[in-house]
């Protein structure tokens, strides 16, 4: 017995614990530092263990810089975002689940095709396009651009979760007279609303960490936290308590979301890919 | 007849933002790329054929680019695979805090691009970075090293950081793949004495198959169309050490203004990825 505890010890738990060092620590030195005077931060060698903890870095960047603001259109252009991914994705994926017709393999691959399309193709012209509509800084032109990777991404996901619900169902509800937009409301959303709530989740994080678009069709008006974060570095110096402290007010809700999301996400990602 | 309209109209949304938003804008991409258009000089676009394309397969800049896009490639997604497939093994297996364990090694993986970027460059530092400071108290550097400022080590660091964020996709999708895989083959192999080399070699791998190609396809694809990180971390640099593709038409048209030309590297990485695709594709439908 005691031998069976041991090699579990040796051979599991010590390597886990190796690789969740790895992942975690990075993370906590950034969470660490943002509590840190700056004082503390520029001082070499490097204390370790801090002597002073402060908040602010938090204080300053809240009430010195434009970062709530930014936070505020990070939200907004996630929940756009989201809400435009989703309203065209949900009817589409339903289609594809429910319906046999003419070029449905050949669309559904495109959709495959589409999110694996490199971003530098598709931003160059946005640019252009969005800057001849005047639209160049506007809500619209981020939610716009984003909705190029949330669409196929969504309507990827979500044909998987509806196919995992058997067709018999809402055939049977269109049996006892229900309209299929009825079947559709009643039977079908409901059972698919946890991977709905799933997907979202993963479309809002998406967007929320994007970065390119952000920059190219918006950053003035419209300013997200992370272009925000990439022009503190360019002030002057660096004041690398106030990233670090952006850094976490960032990464901290999305990474619950996404704790939250990805069990239900993960069979959909791989799953998707091979059936047809 | 309504049955065959039915799923067009459910269709339709999607497709007509598809069309708008990408279809679109690829069009678009190809015409710039046949075209002289500089940014800043907006009325002359002259038709130039296919001379942007010339010029990018003559430029030494490209080539070198390139190599450098294979060499993230191959580095980043080899090293997340590994990483990640001996994570997922070992929290395949049964202990107590299995959950946790579970749980804390996605984070990484939930961070935008900007701030893995951020906290990278701030633990390289040369002054203040931790593990320069970690390096030396343990001796295992004589003196600090400016790991993002010097040709030698810049890609590697870069490597590092894409590293780190990938690991996680790697343990979380194989472990899932893992799972699957029904404990009564493990079972009758253990019957039959297979060891666990054997158990890993015939069960294991076979059964992981389909779920190790589209992990590895799609973790390539993304990796190889990714310029964010390295744009946080070096912006390319120092000179040219850490360009890859994608970062090279980004920066062409974005700084330099040059569309035309951005237009024709960004469609010659398009070439090359949906290359990798379509042969996934065939080579998945044949098996």
């Amino acid at each position: 017995m005691k031998r069976a505890r041991l090699t579990l010890l040796l051979g599991t738990e010590i390597p886990i614990l190796g690789f969740l060092a790895f992942a975690i620590l990075p993370w906590c030195w950034m969470m660490l530092s943002s509590i840190r005077p700056e004082r503390d931060l520029t001082r070499s060698p490097i204390a370790l263990w801090p002597q002073t903890l402060t908040l602010i870095n938090y204080i300053e960047l809240l009430q010195r810089t434009s970062f709530a603001q930014n936070m505020r259109d990070s939200l907004i252009v996630a929940v756009g975002a989201v809400s435009l991914g989703l309203t065209l994705a949900l009817p589409a994926a339903y289609a594809f689940s429910r319906f046999r017709f003419r070029g449905r393999q050949v669309l559904r691959t495109q959709f495959l095709v589409i999110n694996m399309f490199p971003v530098v193709m598709l931003i160059l012209p946005l640019f252009v396009l969005m800057r001849s509509l005047g639209l160049l800084d506007t809500y619209f032109a981020l939610i716009g651009g984003h909705a190029t990777f949330t669409l196929p991404f969504a309507i990827w996901l979500l044909t998987g979760y509806f196919e995992g619900i058997p067709v018999e169902l809402d055939q049977a509800a269109m049996v006892d007279g229900a309209t299929r937009l009825q079947a559709l409301r009643l039977v079908v959303f409901p059972l698919a609303m946890p991977g709905v709530i799933a997907v979202g989740l993963y479309l809002f994080i998406t967007s929320w960490n994007e970065y390119l678009f952000a920059l190219m069709l918006a950053g003035r008006n419209v300013r997200t936290v992370t272009v925000a974060l990439q022009l503190f570095i360019g002030e002057h110096q660096i004041q690398w308590g106030l990233l670090m402290a952006g850094g976490t007010l960032v990464s901290v809700p999305a990474t619950i979301l996404f704790l939250f999301a990805q069990r239900r996400l993960v069979g959909g990602l791989t799953g998707g890919a091979v059936k047809g | 007849m309504r049955r065959a309209v039915t799923p067009w109209a459910f269709l339709a949304p999607a497709l007509v933002a598809t069309a708008v938003l990408v279809l679109l804008p690829v069009l678009n991409t190809l015409w710039l790329s046949l075209h002289e258009v500089i940014l800043f000089r907006p009325r002359s676009r002259p038709f130039v054929g296919l001379e942007n394309y010339a010029k990018a397969l003559t430029d030494p800049v490209f080539w070198e680019a390139l190599e450098h896009s294979l060499v993230w490639v191959v580095c980043a997604v080899g090293l997340q695979f590994s990483f990640g497939f001996m994570a997922a093994l070992l929290l395949n297996r049964t202990f107590a805090w299995r959950a946790v364990a579970r749980a804390l090694i996605v984070v990484p993986w939930a961070l935008p691009s900007v701030i893995i970027g951020l906290i990278w460059t701030w633990m390289l530092d040369f002054n203040l970075g931790v593990l320069n400071d970690l390096g030396v108290r343990l001796g295992l550097l004589s003196a600090s090293v400016p790991w993002l400022a010097q040709t030698g080590t810049a890609m590697a660091s870069v490597i590092l950081a894409v590293m780190w964020q990938g690991i996680p996709f790697f343990a979380v999708t194989l472990l899932a793949g893992l799972q699957a895989i029904p404990v009564e083959l493990y079972e009758v192999a253990s019957i039959d004495g297979a060891g666990a080399w054997g158990k890993f070699r015939h069960i294991t791998l076979p059964g992981l198959a389909t779920v190790i190609a589209t992990a590895l396809l799609l973790r390539m694809i993304w990796v190889a169309n990714s310029l964010d990180l390295i744009l946080v971390m070096t912006g390319g640099g120092p000179g040219t050490a850490t360009q890859t593709l994608p970062l090279y038409a980004f920066l062409t048209a974005w700084s330099g203004g040059n569309y035309g030309q951005g237009s024709a590297l960004a469609v010659i990485l398009t070439i090359l990825l949906l290359g990798v695709v379509i042969t996934y594709v065939w080579r998945s439908r044949e098996r």
